[in-house]
């Protein structure tokens, strides 16, 4: 079978001579490794390599779409792709003009992979060990992945893109058992090829670990509204859900009441909230030079002072809604379609301490850590993995993990504190469409949100 | 394959390779139009190998790439997880129905056509609702053979069609939808319009719910999203094995309702999750897990099998990795109560179809937290409209400890539960009203 460069290669005239609107290729070549434990023993290692590509056309507004992982016979699936697209079309093909890019993308990282597998399950047995020294603990589970992959874009238009992607990311959890009840915490990290972040974490394994076994005796909270307060972590999944996934164009941009709804200058928040998604942000999981659709990456404010300045998009989102393109057009790999994706997404830091935040709150909900968020466009939920409740403007008793709930539209305007200390999650994957886990990261400082909704026992 | 097997004998004392080629084709609509055909040509292969008592693991999509998979396996196998099992020899399985060339033939025009009137049928009820929906058919061929002389070869057709609709108003959004898989074509869409239909006419009026504790209905689609994520769980033999499962050791003891009964059942002809065997070429059986509220059995592939003491119960699963206990399809039985007479008991209380967001928690401890995405207020025995802004929390080991009612009429979630609607006498509500 050919390699991706010489198919590649193939593909470059192919293309420019198709009868489509337009038509572009991915080409891509990956190695991963993965090594799990559950319980005091490795689980499972294995390593793997893929390689697969796929074709994308337009043709009068109708999108055909044939990925493969045979490279051989690549004329056919061009021309599936194309007779698709001819199918669906019955309007106009519009797709925002970018200029044809010819670029190498160097890559910054040595390949994790590079790392013999027998040192990485090294580092993880001393953390395992670690989890295993603390006394009430049941079981752990943990599991690192990496992945190098070297990727390929070309277009009709005659854009030529060679991209490397790398990606790490390892989770951690401990888990408590007593009483028949069972309770669980984790750790969450991720990076843009650099393992140099996994190497450092036992002090908050052991952390993590106690923090397992405390859950056995805290208590659940009493479900109602509260003020919360979230961590950098967790309010990080919350920007990314509570409002990230409504600034993603392609869920707006053929509805229009949601067109009314996202209009921009309408106000979400107070003067102080600025929310940021920025792909050129170096070292950082969702960051690239060029998106899926070769397309240069861009830093996109979508609220700033508190109002609707802009939006994520691709480049026929960006032509519907007659806005610039952003450059966020994503695919998890070769086997989906680009779809418009978050990359970086951030609050901006303000000026307040975290003493300040807390100072006046009678009784509320400090929660950090994140377990998982979801929404649906109109509410959200996100889960935190520690929780303790504020008294008197002091951290309290720590409870039970909790899940916080609101409506999109009006608990950014809830958000009352900002603090001055941003932090970036890396440990997040995001899903939408049936590609998960795309990796991005959120991040924050510590805010205050008024009259969040708790769920409790 | 059998190349690869030959070579990889060279090294290993055992080994297996697993090959699955797919081929999908699927045609997606938005915004109630056609948008979208996608067609997707995969191939994986795995191999397993028993080195020096050691498992060794490794993938590709490359079948020339003989040399690299095989020493790929081996340096895992250097401190892969001692191998407990020995790989099943030639064995006969069970005949099962999986295959319809209907879906293969299928042309895409009649797929289209399905979709435009699935669409046609809903927007004719609400005119303002903007669909997504998808209508697909897949093909997959799965290959296995070990060196024990074990092997198995199978060819499954999956046909899929599903819509989502969304109703806007100001900054209100309602979401509707259903979905249907089977190894036949689909070609009746107006069975799945009135499901939609139905829940189009029931959320029509605002309702509100009261903070506190409240009967509540799981229906088929409520009892997925709020309490199976934790019982698939709790019945993996590796999380019993783990002593991490609240209900490892109750083993023939009765733990829930007695109204309660749950199997896995790959069995079931044409449905997309049968099979006449697992990822490791063991017989597909079916498995009680609950009887009469008892807890029966756990699910097991070879490994965990025997470190268990037990035998595999054919639940052995890849789910692009090593080979793991994973139920087929969950089937909890049917009991006497229709779903009217439920909600006729009810003076105050919810119906809920969709729990957002119930397994970011504490899944195995069997606790469960969610917005009510759809679900529906109770008043003096009648369902009165939607609810919002409301959030349902319990524990799923409680919940199921005591159940007012299974209900009589049993359906399929998702290709992977079927289940009928379950009646809870209380559980914690918290709203904003």
């Amino acid at each position: 079978m050919p390699d991706i460069k010489s198919a590649a290669a193939q593909l470059v005239e192919t293309l420019k001579e198709s009868k489509a609107d337009y038509i572009e290729a991915h080409l891509e070549e990956s190695q991963r490794s993965h090594i799990t434990y559950r319980g005091r023993e490795l689980e499972s290692a294995g390593q793997s390599s893929a390689v697969g590509g796929n074709i994308r056309a337009l043709v009068k507004g109708g999108w055909g779409f044939v990925s493969f992982n045979d490279l051989n016979d690549l004329p056919r699936r061009i021309e599936l792709a194309v007779k698709q697209a001819t199918l669906v079309g019955k309007e106009e093909s519009r797709l925002a003009p970018v200029e044809p890019v010819v670029d190498t993308v160097a890559s910054k990282q040595d390949s994790p992979l590079a790392i013999p597998l027998a040192e990485k399950k090294e580092l993880l047995d001393e953390y395992n060990q670690i989890i295993w020294r603390t006394p009430g603990l049941q079981t752990s589970v943990i599991g690192y992945a990496d992945s190098h992959k070297k990727t390929i874009f070309l277009s009709s238009t005659g854009s030529y893109i060679e991209q490397p992607r790398t990606d790490i990311t390892l989770r951690l959890s401990a888990v408590a058992a007593g009483d028949g009840d069972v309770q669980q915490s984790g750790l969450s990290l991720g990076s843009r090829g650099d393992f140099s972040p996994m190497r450092r974490l036992h002090q908050e394994v052991e952390e993590m670990a106690k923090h397992a076994v405390a859950l056995l005796s805290a208590p659940q909270v009493k479900g109602g509204e509260y003020t919360v307060v979230l961590d950098p972590v967790l309010a990080g999944v919350f920007v990314h859900e509570a409002f990230g996934h409504l600034s993603e164009s392609d869920f707006v941009y053929e509805d229009d009441r949601l067109r009314e709804i996202m209009s921009l200058g309408k106000k979400f928040g107070s003067k102080e909230l600025n929310i940021i998604d920025s792909a050129t942000l170096p070292g950082l999981r969702g960051s690239y030079k060029y998106d899926d659709e070769g397309v240069p990456a861009t830093e996109t404010y979508l609220i700033k002072e508190g109002k609707l300045v802009g939006r994520l998009h691709s480049r026929e989102t960006a032509a519907k809604m007659g806005e610039k393109p952003t450059g966020n057009a994503r695919a998890m790999n070769y086997r989906y379609p680009p779809i418009v994706r978050m990359t970086n997404t951030y609050i901006e830091p303000g000026k307040a301490s975290f003493d300040d935040i807390i100072a006046g709150i009678k009784e509320g909900v400090y929660a950090k850590n994140w377990f998982g968020g979801t929404t649906s466009m109109e509410m959200f939920t996100f889960s935190a993995g520690e929780a303790y409740m504020i008294r008197n403007g002091k951290i309290a008793e720590a409870l039970r993990p909790v899940v916080l709930t609101g409506n999109v539209f009006t608990t950014l305007n809830n958000i009352d504190a900002i603090g001055n200390d941003l932090d970036m999650n890396q440990g997040g994957g995001c899903g939408k469409g049936g590609q998960f886990p795309l990796p991005v990261s959120n991040g924050s400082p510590h805010i205050r949100i008024s009259r969040c909704l708790v769920g409790g026992g | 394959m059998e190349k690869i097997l030959a070579l990889a004998r060279k090294t290993a004392e055992a080994a297996e390779v697993f090959e699955v080629a797919a081929e999908e084709t699927s045609v997606q609509f938005e915004t109630n139009r056609l948008k979208h055909i996608e067609s997707k040509q995969s191939t994986h292969l795995a191999l397993r190998i028993i080195k020096e008592g050691r498992l060794g693991y490794a993938t590709t999509t490359e079948r020339d790439d003989v040399k690299s998979l095989i020493s790929n396996a081996v340096e895992t196998a250097w401190f892969g997880m001692p191998a407990r099992f020995e790989l099943p020899a030639l064995s006969s399985y069970p005949q099962i129905e999986i295959f319809d060339p209907a879906v293969e033939a299928a042309p895409l025009e009649e797929m289209d056509k399905l979709g435009q009137e699935l669409i046609e049928l809903i927007t004719g009820h609400t005119p303002e609702i903007l669909c997504e929906a998808g209508v697909s058919k897949d093909t997959i061929s799965v290959k296995l053979i070990n060196s024990n002389g074990g092997q198995a070869e199978y060819k499954k057709s999956i046909f899929s069609i599903g819509i989502m609709g969304s109703l806007i108003r100001g900054t209100d959004m309602l979401f509707v939808g259903e979905s249907r898989s089977s190894c036949n074509p689909i070609t009746r869409p107006k069975e799945i319009a009135e499901v939609v239909i139905r829940q189009l006419e029931l959320a029509k009026n605002p309702a509100s719910a009261p903070t506190g504790q409240l009967p509540v209905i799981f229906t088929p689609r409520g009892v997925a999203s709020a309490l199976v994520p934790s019982l698939v769980t709790a019945f993996n033999g590796k999380t019993v094995l783990q002593g991490a499962s609240p209900i490892g050791q109750k083993l023939g003891k009765s733990v829930f309702d007695s109204k309660i009964s749950l199997w896995d059942d790959p069995t079931i002809a044409f449905r997309p999750h049968s099979r006449p065997c697992d990822d490791e070429g063991v017989a597909s059986q079916r498995t009680s897990l609950i009887e009469g509220g008892v807890v029966a059995n756990f699910l097991y592939d070879l490994q965990t099998a025997a470190l268990a003491n037990t035998k595999s119960t054919g639940s052995g699963s890849r789910g692009g990795g090593l080979p793991a206990p994973t139920p087929s399809a969950l089937i909890v039985a049917p009991g006497q109560t229709s779903m009217d007479d439920m909600v006729k008991d009810i003076k105050e209380g919810l119906v809920i179809e969709q729990l957002m967001g119930a397994e970011q928690g504490n899944i195995l401890g069997g606790d469960f937290s969610g917005n009510v995405l759809l679900g529906y207020k109770v008043e003096s025995g009648k369902i009165v409209g939607r609810v919002k802004n409301t959030m349902v929390s319990g524990n799923v080991y409680q919940v199921l400890k005591e159940v007012t009612a299974v209900g009589s009429q049993a359906e399929w979630v998702g290709g992977f539960l079927n289940t009928p609607p379950l009646y809870c006498p209380r559980l914690s509500v918290a709203s904003k009203g």
